[in-house]
């Protein structure tokens, strides 16, 4: 079941005196599985913070239509099982930790007679107990996102929004950021979250969304993503004969042993099918693991070549592609997503 | 009322309460009313009026500039702090944010209202010189400052804090003189010239409605029915003017 559906979802801006149109959001079409940690990942500009207002109807979408479990995403009944963090959480600053989560049980509609442990045991969760009295304008950053985060979750939400979550935060706050969204997927809880963050996209989330220049460039599970290209192999050889091999770049040389990098398949071939005499020897081929950084950096450097070809129009002058729900990605005539890439350069 | 407005207008007497403004303008109102004492030694005869004037003139301008002063920031201003971002994403209608934050300046306003009126009265039982007019048109005020409050709100809706002040201060002045557009009209030779200002005269505030000041200050009565009038002007004015800003800020994106 989809928990938060986006269907050709855009979004453009003017400028105050201009009446050109620019695209934030283009054709942006993806689903949030009941259950899952999915991260929205992107440049700094990409879009993310954007399709959050749009899904919690802080911004409304041009086209497209938006729907939390089933509802349209601009009625407030929708966002009645969301808690949401926004990035750089600005509070009121004149409340005490108690005070402020309080505020927010009762706009949950959290009746009295449970509000007072409900609020207690948040602060708890959130490690602000003994900070209960202070107001947060004494608040340290770190505080801050731990007192948001309560918020966020004391009505025990079904689907939970962050917006850059680890954003600005010590080793030990991302931690504990990461460990709380585990436990959220373990008590049952559907996490959405972006970040440009990608080491802990990688080790927290079940499937991504990647968005770039406000069109979705793929979904799907981390491991789907950056498996099946490999940018290159590094081959280690028992080379005596101490020339350089027929193919490939000599990156280190130990007594007869060498490490060479190859960029294709045919000169892997090439370079192995050589080792037949004189003592060469193939000791081991490892290929290199494509990152989700290398891929979203690929991904940028050809938007931003697509950019200067498309004719003037910001953020998705040119073609894009969009997922269906269950994350499988079909794209449009001119889609541009990485699983048809990768098919195309399978064939 | 339901719970999220209360929520909402709970949170909103707290930010001003906590806020030094408040104690800045209840102080100097509370020290001018005292002043009042001081200013009617300097006449010849009439220094029960001029206390009495004096005391509801401060009232009223203190009422009117924690109207105006707390009430043009009160949704601008969350917006470009962008507390706005968490509230709105919890099941509340934007209406409901709207109305809560009305609501909470209101009871402000009361606290405020009632501490100047009770600095006010026990001066005036000090000097023997209390009367009953003086609470009705303090009553009166107190629905002007409701007035304003909406306007302010309306305005903090749709524009930034100078701009919602300069035309929330810019309406308290010409609700008070919309009597001269009758001057006008008089003589105004041209129809549609005069149809325009019997349209502005509909169309803006008339706070003369709310002051009573000279009438009790003189010891004139103050007929239930212009309690009455000035009621009714306040719930059909100010409700069109609330839903107004409701629907202006239903449909303002959160950039």
């Amino acid at each position: 079941m989809a928990v938060l559906e986006l269907d050709s979802v855009s979004k453009s801006y003017r400028t105050h005196l201009s009446l050109r149109k620019y695209w934030i959001l283009r054709d942006l079409s993806f689903a949030v599985r009941e259950g899952e940690i999915f991260g929205f990942i992107g440049t700094n500009g990409a879009g993310k913070t954007t399709t959050i207002k749009l899904a919690l109807g802080l911004l409304f979408p041009d086209n497209g239509t938006i729907r939390i479990f089933g509802a349209d995403a601009a009625r407030p009944a929708a966002r009645r099982r969301v808690g949401f963090l926004p990035e750089n959480p600005y509070f009121y600053d004149y409340l005490t930790g108690y005070e402020f989560l309080d505020f927010h049980a009762r706009l949950h509609g959290i009746p009295a007679a449970g509000r007072r442990r409900r609020v207690t045991a948040m602060l708890e969760r959130v490690g602000l107990g003994n900070r209960a009295d202070r107001q947060l304008r004494h608040f340290s950053k770190g505080m801050l996102q731990r007192i948001g985060l309560g918020q966020a979750l004391i009505d025990e939400p079904a689907l939970v929004i962050l917006d850059e979550p680890m954003s600005g935060l010590d080793p030990i706050g991302r931690r504990d950021v990461r460990d709380l969204i585990l436990d959220l997927k373990a008590r049952g809880s559907t996490v959405f979250f972006s970040t440009h963050i990608l080491s802990d996209t990688e080790l927290l989330c079940d499937r991504v969304g990647m968005l770039v220049k406000g069109c979705l460039k793929a979904v799907g599970r981390v491991e789907d993503l950056v498996r099946g290209e490999t940018p290159f192999w590094e081959v280690t050889l028992r080379w005596p004969s101490g020339g350089p091999p027929p193919c490939g770049r000599v990156v280190s040389r130990h007594e007869d042993e060498i490490l060479v990098r190859v960029e294709s398949q045919h000169d892997l071939h090439r370079l192995v099918s050589t080792l037949n005499g004189g003592g060469a020897r193939l000791l081991s081929v490892t290929p290199a693991r494509q990152s989700l950084e290398d891929l979203l950096v690929r991904e940028v450097r050809r938007a931003d070549g697509g950019e200067k070809d498309a004719d003037g129009e910001e953020h998705g002058g040119e073609g894009h592609g969009a997922d269906e729900p269950d994350g499988a990605p079909t794209g449009t005539a001119e889609s541009d997503t990485v699983g048809e890439r990768r098919a195309a350069d399978a064939r | 009322m339901p719970g999220r407005i209360l929520a909402i207008a709970l949170n909103t007497f707290r930010e001003a309460i906590r806020n030094r403004i408040l104690y800045l303008l209840l102080v100097f109102a509370v020290a001018l009313i005292l002043c009042a004492q001081a200013v009617s030694l300097m006449t010849v005869g009439s220094e029960e009026k001029i206390i009495k004037d004096f005391g509801l003139a401060t009232i009223d301008i203190f009422g009117v500039l924690t109207s105006v002063l707390l009430g043009i920031g009160l949704v601008s201003r969350e917006i470009e702090r962008r507390t706005v971002y968490v509230l709105l994403a919890k099941p509340i209608h934007r209406a409901e944010f709207v109305l809560g934050k009305y609501f909470g300046l209101v009871l402000t306003l009361l606290v405020n209202t009632a501490v100047m009126t009770a600095w006010f009265f026990g001066l005036l039982v000090a000097k023997g010189i209390a009367d009953a007019g003086l609470a009705k048109a303090i009553v009166l005020l107190f629905l002007q400052f409701l007035l304003i409050t909406a306007l302010a709100i309306l305005f903090s809706c749709m524009s930034n804090p100078i701009i919602s002040c300069i035309l929330t201060l810019a309406l308290y002045v010409i609700g008070h003189l919309l009597w001269s557009f009758d001057l006008l009209k008089a003589r105004l030779t041209s129809a549609t010239a005069r149809a325009i200002c019997t349209v502005f005269q509909a169309v803006l505030p008339n706070l003369s409605h709310f002051d009573v000041k000279g009438q009790v200050v003189h010891g004139l009565p103050v007929s239930a029915g212009d309690m009455a009038f000035a009621f009714g002007y306040l719930a059909l004015y100010g409700t069109a003017i609330l839903l107004l800003a409701c629907a202006i800020f239903q449909r303002r994106e959160m950039q």
